[in-house]
């Protein structure tokens, strides 16, 4: 097993230990320039958050509401490159050895510099795992087998209205971590999660699918408290934390004292 | 899995959130439920010929060719009701709407026109329609916005992004991965995720089927050429679709050069592009060196946008159909001769196939036979061409 692989294991295993389900946050890499991107990210993990989920600025997001695409905008309009991104996400590396990252990002990013070499480069910077929004599991296995070449992990997400089928097929293709639906939709703190039911949460544990992170429509420490006690293994929130970014823009210093504040009380739900 | 195939060679497939999926398999299955239903082939062809106006005509055009051997043939899909080919598979699309038991759906727009037939399609089947165009084009095109809205639809214009015709397509996927519990996505174009692709031509390869007819019952033989324009290319995939086995007779497509393919400002995505992924495809697009998608021009709306359908590309690689690109400047020269020499007025995408059908037409040895689709009308592009040729007319 590669280094990277064991990053998201050590961490659901120390969580574990703690009791404890993992806090994840979303934001976009180089949102809104370079520096204050890296700062950002810093005070997430400063304050407590046990992964992260960084995304890379796309021109055409299908699967974003409005917080992302604009968090797309504002980066892409800074002009920031995957390059940048990139090199965003090795300065995380170098400075949080252990942390484990996850880009999330569209297909055409990745075609525009070839699987193999993008995949090559994301390894090369301290990426543990990729997710592709618009990549399902039917068009997945190329992905997944570059993926594999370079010790990451290729996240597989299950919806709310997937099929035992999907499921079987996820339990068997998935590592690191299972990106769980909270509802259907595009990304956005304005329509709540619907914490699953267990039903689902058992068939997830029945197909034995890389531990379930829940995301879309989290935005309350409330919300990550009942994923967990759903059975989820944590919770990922993406618009809410994007929100505090754009709200503060102009204030840099509030920006990034708002973020620790929200970090510690999202994390401070995952408590079991 | 896919009951039909998802590709064309390499292109096409399913680039969509895994949300989108069950969604797309169950329009497949109901595609193919209906394929093979006699009842739905039956109201399909009922609806194409008593309210759209099935067969349209094919006219020998009498002033255009300048060698009185050779032969050029208009298939007049601006005879249909609503002013062009896109009536046709919105009908069918609209009946799958119903099959599936769905009560609303969802539509793009970049002009106007997809919208304008679904919104016609809708108010003949009592379904309720919502339809995103790009807030620029809401400005540009405000007699379609009326139309769509005097037919019962409600447009919602888009302001994300850059506000025309590809972000209209990016809010409908948002909005359609929300609802399509109850809502169906009726795509406007043979690009897009499987099965649209397949859907979509099947859907309109009825334009084809007609020309060989036609074409055989006044020539007794099959045409050296048929020629389209191409913007996704759901016009020319109907006019392709049934001569693809018939080596005998060339299939060329004509995509939008714009200001030229030397400037930034065209929408030739198989003649200039480059291969991705957009809207669900794998396709030629257009694009940056890192992937991010570039904004396409033409003077044609029905023509601006930054991707190409699958199957185009596959027939581009193929070998199999030729593509070539048509400057607004020559489109806008096209329009006026058809005008002048035919009394027709076409829309501005046919006025590109035109243009270089005219070429072909010019170079072609004696006993030449061409036929044109022209797809549409032009009455749509009066305001816009008078806007551009003001006295010059």
């Amino acid at each position: 097993m590669s280094a990277s692989k064991q990053r998201y294991a050590a961490m659901f295993e120390k969580l574990d230990a703690a009791n404890q389900g993992a806090f994840v946050p979303f934001v976009m890499l180089g949102d809104p320039d370079k520096k204050t991107s890296f700062d950002i990210i810093k005070t997430l993990v400063d304050s407590g958050a046990d992964a992260l989920e960084l995304g890379i600025p796309y021109s055409d997001p299908i699967a974003d509401g409005p917080t992302i695409q604009n968090a797309s905008i504002r980066a892409l309009s800074n002009h920031i490159t995957p390059q940048d991104c990139f090199d965003v996400v090795a300065q995380v590396r170098e400075a949080y050895p252990d942390i484990p990252m996850g880009l999330l990002l569209y297909s055409n990013l990745v075609l525009a510099r070839g699987l193999d070499n993008f995949y090559a480069l994301a390894a090369h910077s301290g990426v543990d795992s990729i997710l592709i929004a618009d990549v399902p599991l039917r068009e997945a296995a190329r992905f997944i087998d570059v993926a594999e070449h370079h010790g990451i992990d290729q996240i597989l997400i299950a919806p709310p209205n997937a099929s035992d089928e999907t499921l079987a097929e996820i339990g068997q293709k998935s590592t690191g971590y299972t990106y769980l639906l909270g509802r259907a939709g595009v990304t956005g703190a304005e329509t709540a999660a619907t914490i699953p039911a267990s039903e689902l949460i058992a068939k997830l544990t029945q197909y034995q699918v890389a531990p379930p992170l829940l995301g879309f429509g989290i935005s309350k420490p409330e919300q990550v408290k009942e994923a967990i006690n759903a059975g989820a293994a944590g919770a990922i929130s993406g618009s809410a934390t994007v929100n505090i970014i754009a709200e503060n823009l102009s204030q840099p210093d509030v920006m990034l004292v708002k973020l620790g504040q929200f970090v510690k009380d999202m994390k401070a739900a995952t408590a079991k | 899995m896919n009951n039909l195939d998802s590709k064309f060679g390499q292109y096409g497939g399913m680039y969509v959130p895994e949300l989108l999926i069950p969604a797309l398999d169950q329009l497949e299955q109901a595609f193919i439920d209906a394929q093979n239903d006699p009842d739905f082939q039956a109201e399909f062809m009922g609806l194409l010929k008593d309210y759209a106006g099935r067969p349209t005509a094919m006219t020998l055009s009498r002033n255009l060719v300048n060698n009185p051997k050779v032969k050029l043939y208009l298939k007049r899909e601006d005879l249909l009701h609503g002013g062009a080919h896109k009536t046709n598979q919105v009908l069918g699309q609209a009946l799958l709407t119903k099959r599936m038991g769905k009560t609303e759906v969802i539509a793009e727009t970049g002009a106007g026109q997809h919208g304008v037939a679904t919104a016609l399609a809708c108010a003949l089947m009592g379904l309720k329609a919502r339809i995103y165009m790009g807030a620029k084009d809401v400005e540009r095109q405000a007699p379609n916005v009326f139309r769509m809205r005097l037919m019962g639809a409600e447009v919602i214009p888009v302001n994300a992004g850059s506000g025309t015709l590809k972000d209209a397509v990016n809010e409908a996927m948002r909005d359609w991965s929300a609802n399509y519990d109850k809502a169906h996505y009726l795509l406007g174009t043979a690009a897009g995720p499987h099965p649209f692709p397949t859907i979509v031509r099947e859907f309109h390869r009825m334009i084809g089927e007609e020309t060989r007819a036609q074409i055989m019952e006044k020539e007794g033989r099959l045409p050296d050429a048929v020629v389209a324009c191409v913007g996704g290319g759901s016009n020319a995939i109907g006019m392709f679709a049934d001569f693809i086995d018939e080596p005998s007779v060339k299939l060329v497509g004509v995509e939008p050069a714009g200001k030229g393919l030397h400037t930034a400002d065209h929408g030739a995505a198989i003649c200039s592009g480059s291969k991705g992924i957009l809207h669900g495809a794998f396709s030629y697009i257009m694009q940056d060196k890192d992937g991010q998608i570039e904004e396409s021009y033409s003077v044609s709306a029905g023509l601006d946008y930054p991707a190409v359908g699958p199957q185009h590309a596959y027939l581009h690689d193929i070998g199999r159909a030729e593509y070539a690109a048509v400057t607004d400047e020559e489109a806008l020269n096209a329009f006026q001769i058809l005008a002048k020499k035919e009394g027709i007025i076409p829309a501005l995408e046919s006025a590109h196939a035109l243009a270089h059908a005219l070429n072909m037409a010019d170079e072609a040895e004696d006993g030449t036979i061409i036929v044109l689709n022209l797809s549409g009308r032009g009455d749509k592009d009066l305001a816009h061409v008078h806007s551009i040729l003001g006295e010059k007319l």
